[in-house]
């Protein structure tokens, strides 16, 4: 007898809801093959990587953490970023909105086959944790001098 | 040769199609919490990367504006290779209601957790009456 809230059965979101299915279904959404270790868009962090020819840049989008407490790790070239946002809520009051992340997280990224793992580098700041890994030595690009 | 001539006409052209996290054009809107306590509101967001510079806040007739750019270091020559964070800029507002006092408000940003207070008016928040006993 109830139906969802948001579920505006039969009006406008619904065409769009039965279109974006349709489009699903003709691109063979489903059957993408991703990555193993890949996590759903909008989990805690958000994550930005890039790379150079010298090192890959991992940005973390963390904003109000306490640096102490995250655990970073390399193992190979599997980066692990573990930590806990802990946001207190307050007794007493009325929560009108409550979207912001709170609890433990750990994302996995999988970094190129040449880094070096000894060679890592992080820093926190306005709420970006920033970490840098250089590439091997031998796989950075050399210029051969001809003789 | 015809790429280089492009971006040198255009310095954007280069970092905007190498780097998804410098476009502008679409503001993000960054999770908040919002709740209320006897003296006011209490409006908490995680804006990562947006230092007190580049931070703004305004107030235009009832309505509160915040928007803020992100500031990253980020090597000339980089290659993204995977993106969440598609934009360099945060955006959100909200209408304000007649019983919040928009002159007082407080701004605190640490860490990319922006804190803003919006109290109540002073005549409007609650009182407690003393009973006299005569």
């Amino acid at each position: 007898m109830f139906g969802s809230l948001t579920n505006f059965e039969g009006g406008l979101f619904d065409d769009f809801r039965r279109m974006h299915k349709e489009l699903d279904h003709a691109f063979g959404y489903m059957n993408w093959p991703t990555a193993i270790r890949s996590v759903a868009r909008g989990s805690f962090p958000p994550i930005n990587v890039g790379a150079t020819p010298e090192q890959v840049d991992v940005y973390l989008f963390a904003a109000g953490l306490d640096p102490k407490t995250l655990d970073i790790s390399i193992q190979q070239n599997l980066l692990t970023i573990a930590g806990t946002r802990q946001i207190t809520t307050q007794d007493q009051v009325v929560y009108y909105r409550n979207e912001r992340f709170s609890g433990e997280f750990r994302r996995v990224i999988s970094l190129p086959d040449d880094v070096d793992s000894n060679k890592v580098d992080a820093k926190y700041r306005d709420g970006i944790l920033h970490i840098t890994i250089r590439r091997q030595e031998a796989s950075q690009p050399r210029r051969i001098e001809i003789k | 040769m015809s790429q280089q001539t492009s971006n040198a006409t255009n310095p954007q052209a280069k970092s905007k199609a190498l780097n998804p996290w410098e476009h502008d054009d679409l503001a993000l809107r960054p999770p908040v919490n919002i709740f209320e306590d006897t003296n006011g509101i209490i409006l908490e967001s995680d804006i990562p990367g947006v230092s007190r510079e580049n931070l703004t806040i305004q107030v235009d007739k009832g309505r509160l504006l915040v928007e803020g750019k992100t500031h990253i270091d980020i090597p000339q020559n980089l290659e993204p290779l995977y993106a969440d964070i598609r934009s360099n800029r945060y955006q959100f507002s909200f209408a304000l209601s007649n019983e919040l006092d928009t002159g007082k408000i407080q701004a605190n940003l640490k860490d990319g957790v922006l804190e803003l207070r919006i109290p109540k008016r002073v005549e409007l928040q609650p009182r407690k009456i003393e009973v006299q006993v005569s």
